[in-house]
């Protein structure tokens, strides 16, 4: 069933679009899904789509993104295509285990070797059936839906979308990598609901790309929950790669155990609006949260990172590293926010966001946030928004370097600061030949993925 | 090879440098002193290119072509370089991946083909052995984190990997203990032939008595007051840059 909504208002069209479906929604999907529907719906009652008087939304105006026709599919397994047919990683001896969401359901996953006893990969509506008292533990447990009405969103909407459980001391050898594809022939609304779970002293590696297979308006509200177990390592990358009408917002929800590590990698290469909101909850002691981003934008492009980092527990660490280059009518913003609770002494929180604005109408808004209520803290941000250095510039021609090509080995430079801490070393070696070809201009779009859709 | 003919230089409307005239010729070794503000960097940038700088009048013809319409790539192409008085860190571009750009965009416009991975090394090994660097220093990012002293080995190692015909070395000497100076020394007379040349800025007489100059000039409120043989770099060891001063005045 498809449902096109119009938009007057566009928080009541989509409550409307809620009321007519949610016994559709119900039906299809688990209890425990089912469960968080009515809390999300009250958020997003009071709080609806964020517009640009709220100050974290202030510089994405969401609205006129939202706008417009779109379809929904409540269906189960819509799928008239084989996925497989139309798609194959393209990134050569990349060795993972590879799960594919199509338009946010769970569509396949292909075993590359062994895996841990006790490792569950599958969709997230069957994960609340087969699994309740994991599923209820940890679901809709950190991604608090009062925070933002596009969490309630999500939580109302939630139908599907990955489940992976990494039991106690387990550790994967090979990274798993989740490709979320958008196909349709019609503009489409999706929802997409993601569960990750770290036991205790668990290992993982996630990869994470995001792919549009058609030329549509794609408008995506992903919500993913991290849990990490004490003294669990995960990392996660992330490849965003859209077509440029698609908006795709992306909340993420780490929280932190003792001892625990998380690292990410997000490059935004390519997407209309892309938002990025991450929310990390170092609970136990002696955590560690790295986050880090690059993303590079033109046209009339939009990507914006919001980051709250919640020191809640003692002698933890973090980082923040957000760096993005922007050409043409770009727009770009930052919200990056350390928050220290009075507890939480002996912490060292780090941000840091670089911008480069290569034309004179590309704009970029950066706003560091502490907010500090222990006194053994060390704590430090900085920002800066800039062009690209001349003395640099000139030093680099005076060695018969062409301008062009002085100017994309300064871009480079600063993008590879990012792009090297990816941790799977052929992805890494991918994305820095992506980045380069997206700072040459050669990389349209996302046509360089296999599928060129345009 | 260089002809300098009554060059005019500001920089946001100043004038820095008022008619200068100089004649470079192959195989030769000139020192261009001179007190601080004189003008001799804005000479240097000048030449290779520096936009910041305003020609407002002269000439310079390099190697019969008039190098003031030329690009600062145009120019290294064809064989000048410039040794930074404060060499530009920067961050994530390694030594190699820089020098191996810059040496295949001249073979490019020399119309060769892009240099061979090994050969690349050899030349690389070769002209690091000549300047004396160590093998680590490759690998980190175009002088982040330098010394002064590593930074300026640096530009020679640069000069060496690409082979000017002219190199302008501004004020490669300042900063140096004697150590330094001297392997900065030994560089430049183990690059110097018949079919090149080179222009030395510096504020003392010290590196002289390493590089042997054929001529001295010294410049005084953007104009050369007086050109010699390298006996006046002695002269004004001796006597400062007072005397001159007081001359020009």
């Amino acid at each position: 069933m498809s449902e096109v909504i119009t938009t007057g208002n566009l928080t009541s069209d989509l409550i409307s679009l809620y009321r007519q479906n949610n016994s559709v929604l119900d039906t299809m999907s688990g209890k425990l899904l089912n469960l968080q529907r009515e809390n999300a719906f009250h958020d997003f009652d009071k709080l609806g789509i964020p517009t640009v008087k709220n100050e974290n939304y202030k510089y994405t105006p969401l609205e006129k993104y939202f706008a417009g026709n779109y379809d929904v599919d409540l269906e189960v397994n819509p799928f008239k295509i084989d996925v497989k047919s139309i798609f194959k990683c393209d990134v050569p001896n990349l060795d993972t285990h590879v799960v594919l969401v199509l338009n946010g359901f769970y569509y396949a996953n292909d075993r590359n070797g062994e895996l841990p006893e006790g490792l569950i990969i599958c969709g997230l509506n069957e994960a609340s059936v087969k699994y309740p008292a994991l599923f209820e533990k940890h679901y809709a447990r950190y991604a608090d839906t009062s925070v933002d009405g596009l969490v309630a969103l999500n939580t109302l909407f939630a139908h599907d979308g990955v489940f992976i459980y990494i039991p106690d001391n387990a550790e994967m050898t090979k990274p798993l990598q989740v490709i979320n594809l958008s196909y349709s022939d019609k503009n489409l609304r999706i929802t997409r609901r993601n569960l990750i779970v770290a036991g205790n002293n668990a290992k993982a590696a996630i990869v994470v790309c995001d792919h549009t297979l058609s030329n549509q308006s794609f408008l995506t509200n992903s919500l993913t929950e991290i849990f990490v177990g004490r003294q669990a390592s995960v990392n996660y990358d992330w490849l965003q790669n859209e077509n440029g009408k698609s908006t795709h917002i992306n909340n993420l929800f780490i929280h932190q155990e003792e001892s625990s590590s998380f690292c990410s990698s997000i490059v935004s290469l390519h997407g209309g609006l892309i938002r990025n909101n991450f929310y990390a909850v170092l609970a136990g002691q002696h955590s560690d949260t790295s986050l880090n981003g690059l993303f590079l934008c033109d046209d009339k492009q939009h990507v914006a990172n919001y980051i709250l980092v919640d020191h809640a527990s003692p002698n933890c660490t973090s980082n923040q590293l957000f760096k993005g280059i922007l050409d043409g009518e770009a727009t770009g913003s930052f919200n990056g926010k350390i928050l220290v609770r009075p507890d939480a002494q002996k912490i060292q929180a780090y941000q840091k966001n670089n911008n480069i604005l290569l034309s004179s109408t590309a704009r970029m808004n950066t706003k560091p946030h502490l907010e500090i209520y222990a006194d053994d803290v060390k704590c430090s941000h900085g920002a800066t928004v800039g062009q690209l250095d001349s003395e640099a510039l000139f030093y680099i021609r005076s060695r018969g370097i062409s301008q062009d090509e002085a100017r994309h080995l300064l871009m480079y430079a600063f993008a590879n600061e990012i792009v090297g801490k990816i941790s799977v070393p052929i992805l890494k070696e991918r994305i820095i030949d992506l980045v380069d070809k997206r700072l040459r201009g050669e990389l349209s779009g996302c046509n360089d993925c296999v599928v060129h859709c345009g | 090879m260089l002809q300098i003919k009554d060059l005019h230089v500001s920089i946001d409307g100043k004038e820095i440098l008022k008619g200068i005239d100089l004649e470079v010729k192959t195989g030769e070794v000139h020192a261009i002193m001179g007190p601080n503000g004189s003008g001799k960097s804005t000479l240097a940038a000048a030449l290779a290119g520096r936009e910041l700088f305003e020609i407002t009048n002269g000439s310079v013809i390099y190697n019969g072509e008039n190098l003031l319409e030329m690009s600062p790539e145009d120019r290294a192409r064809k064989g000048l370089f410039l040794g930074f008085q404060y060499p530009v860190e920067i961050p994530g571009v390694s030594i190699v991946n820089f020098m191996k750009t810059a040496m295949n965009e001249l073979r490019k416009y020399r119309g060769l083909e892009p240099i061979s991975a090994s050969d690349f090394l050899k030349h690389m090994r070769d002209k690091k052995e000549l300047v004396g660097i160590t093998a680590n220093m490759a690998n980190r990012s175009v002088n982040e984190g330098f010394s002064g002293g590593e930074k300026k080995k640096n530009e020679i190692f640069q000069m060496a990997m690409l082979e000017p015909t002219l190199a302008i070395l501004d004020e490669t000497d300042s900063g140096l203990d004697i150590d330094a100076l001297k392997i900065v020394a030994n560089g430049v007379n183990k690059l110097r032939r018949s079919d090149n040349a080179t222009i030395i800025i510096t504020h003392y007489q010290r590196l002289l008595e390493y590089i042997i100059p054929d001529f001295v000039h010294v410049l005084y409120k953007g104009k050369i007051v007086r050109s010699s043989g390298k006996e006046l770099a002695l002269e004004l060891e001796e006597k400062g840059y007072d005397w001159l001063k007081d001359e020009n005045e």
